[in-house]
């Protein structure tokens, strides 16, 4: 336990930024989150992984209230998430998704899916807002693909689209739910670079992946989920060299010796 | 062989076209506005207007356009009154004919719209509120736009149909083709020629119409 408590202090000073105390969801009989307690700190990466059905899209998902929650409570920057309506917009803002079919806007441009949200939510002048998407797809790497439309492009294009998108609401924190699991082997990688640069550069990140390199090299802390239940939480070093259940134990001897 | 047409100037052939086409365009347009707010009712959240919408699309789009078009001329302006501001009787049939055409295509325009709605993937929904966007921009800004033009095929239907159901305006009075077609056929002995000339009248305003969206349809299909 020294590692999650060192983790600990550390997120006292810095801030607890999302907290979910005691939170329950089910998909008709199936109790798909049970009790799930985790916080997590400003400019902490965090990655979510685990076994397909183990919730951690749903986890995901309930932060910005895509799903709804059965009992329990999740607050956002000391904020809890309110009831759909104005403030829920507001809210959601405030925290970037990027999905595993990325949803781009397929009627738009690339440049106008990244100004979108600038100009209708944030009430951005046109100018401005377009400047900052251009900074943006150049951030990410497909400046160049501005006036085309979402199916012109390929998989990792339009990933790092809905990246960009999500960054010009400058969001406090971001949410990937399984980024790069819709995505051909060759084109995952573009992806993973953009977002260890997001998590360099200190945004506070939670990301439900697949990709063991990825929690590797740029989590603060690896949550290992199972059967609705957090399982397991560990730095990534201790989870992958030493996960002290038998559950971690049996998942990670499945997807690491091949 | 066609001599007897220009003996006819309450109203002219051409008078009569294009009563029919005002008919059209402007119900076309009254429709297609109250048929998306009712779609918009139809997917809302709210109980109250999802209610509403399916209420009142059932109940219209199964009354025969015949009752409520002579409903409006009857019901409406004789026994409540309502004459839509019109002094002129033959104003007032026509203000009434559109009010009664709005009110029956808006419930198949508001179908095709909604069947829009259904083919636009729920992660367009799903990404639209995660930046923030309000139901009302959500449906406006994303959902709407996409399904219009997955439906533009099945609104020239709406349109064509409804081109062609203009002629019971006739039944309150209103000067338009099939109301002059009547007049000919109760005066004139040939019959068959009255029926080719109207039925031409009205394929040269349906065809195009027809061509034109389906051509746009997919000019502006949407790429996935």
């Amino acid at each position: 336990m020294t590692e999650v408590s060192v983790a600990k202090e550390d997120r006292a000073a810095t801030g607890e930024l999302v907290v979910l105390k005691n939170v329950n969801k089910h998909f008709g009989a199936l109790h798909v989150l049970q009790d799930i307690d985790l916080t997590i700190a400003r400019g902490e990466v965090v990655v979510v992984i685990g076994p397909s059905g183990s919730g951690k899209s749903t986890l995901c998902r309930t932060i910005n209230r895509l799903e709804t929650i059965d009992s329990g409570t999740i607050a956002i920057d000391g904020k809890p998430l309110p009831q759909e309506g104005k403030e829920l917009a507001r809210l959601r803002a405030d925290v970037g998704m990027v999905f595993q079919s990325f949803n781009l806007f397929a009627h738009k441009t690339v440049l106008e899916n990244v100004m979108l949200g600038q100009i209708k939510v944030r009430k951005a002048d046109k100018k401005k807002a377009e400047e900052k998407a251009r900074a943006l797809l150049d951030r990410v790497g497909v400046a160049s693909q501005a006036d085309k439309y979402p199916a012109q492009l390929s998989g990792g294009q339009q990933q790092r689209v809905a990246i960009a998108r999500a960054l010009a609401m400058d969001p406090k924190v971001m949410l990937f739910d399984e980024p790069t699991s819709a995505l051909d082997p060759e084109m995952i990688n573009e992806v993973l670079e953009v977002m260890q640069q997001l998590a360099r550069d200190g945004m506070t990140m939670i990301v439900v992946t697949h990709e063991m390199g990825f929690a590797r090299s740029a989590a603060n802390r690896v949550v290992f989920m199972a059967d609705g239940k957090i399982v397991e939480e560990a730095v990534p070093d201790q989870f992958f060299s030493n996960p002290r259940s038998d559950r971690a134990k049996d998942f990670l001897s499945k997807i690491l010796h091949h | 062989m066609f001599d007897f047409i220009s003996d006819y100037d309450n109203p002219t052939l051409w008078g009569a076209f294009w009563m029919t086409v005002k008919l059209t365009v402007v119900s076309g347009l009254g429709s297609l506005i109250w048929g998306t707010l009712l779609a918009a009712m139809r997917v809302s959240p709210v109980p109250l207007m999802r209610g509403f919408g399916t209420a009142y699309v059932n109940i219209v789009r199964n009354i025969p356009l015949t009752v409520i078009i002579i409903f409006t001329s009857l019901g409406l302006a004789d026994i409540f009154g309502v004459t839509m501001g019109a002094t002129d009787f033959k104003v007032q049939g026509f203000r009434l004919a559109i009010l009664g055409f709005v009110a029956y295509t808006a419930a198949f325009v508001c179908e095709a719209i909604r069947s829009g709605i259904n083919t636009v993937p729920m992660g367009q929904a799903e990404a639209a509120r995660a930046i923030g966007l309000t139901f009302t921009q959500t449906l406006r800004l994303i959902i709407l736009p996409q399904a219009f033009r997955s439906v533009i095929g099945p609104l020239a239907n709406v349109l064509i149909a409804l081109t062609k159901n203009t002629t019971v305006a006739a039944a309150i009075g209103v000067a338009e083709a099939a109301y002059l077609m009547k007049e000919m056929i109760e005066n004139e002995a040939q019959t068959l020629l009255i029926g080719a000339v109207f039925a031409f009248g009205f394929v040269v305003l349906t065809l195009p119409t027809g061509l034109i969206l389906g051509w746009l349809s997919k000019r502006l299909a949407v790429k996935r």
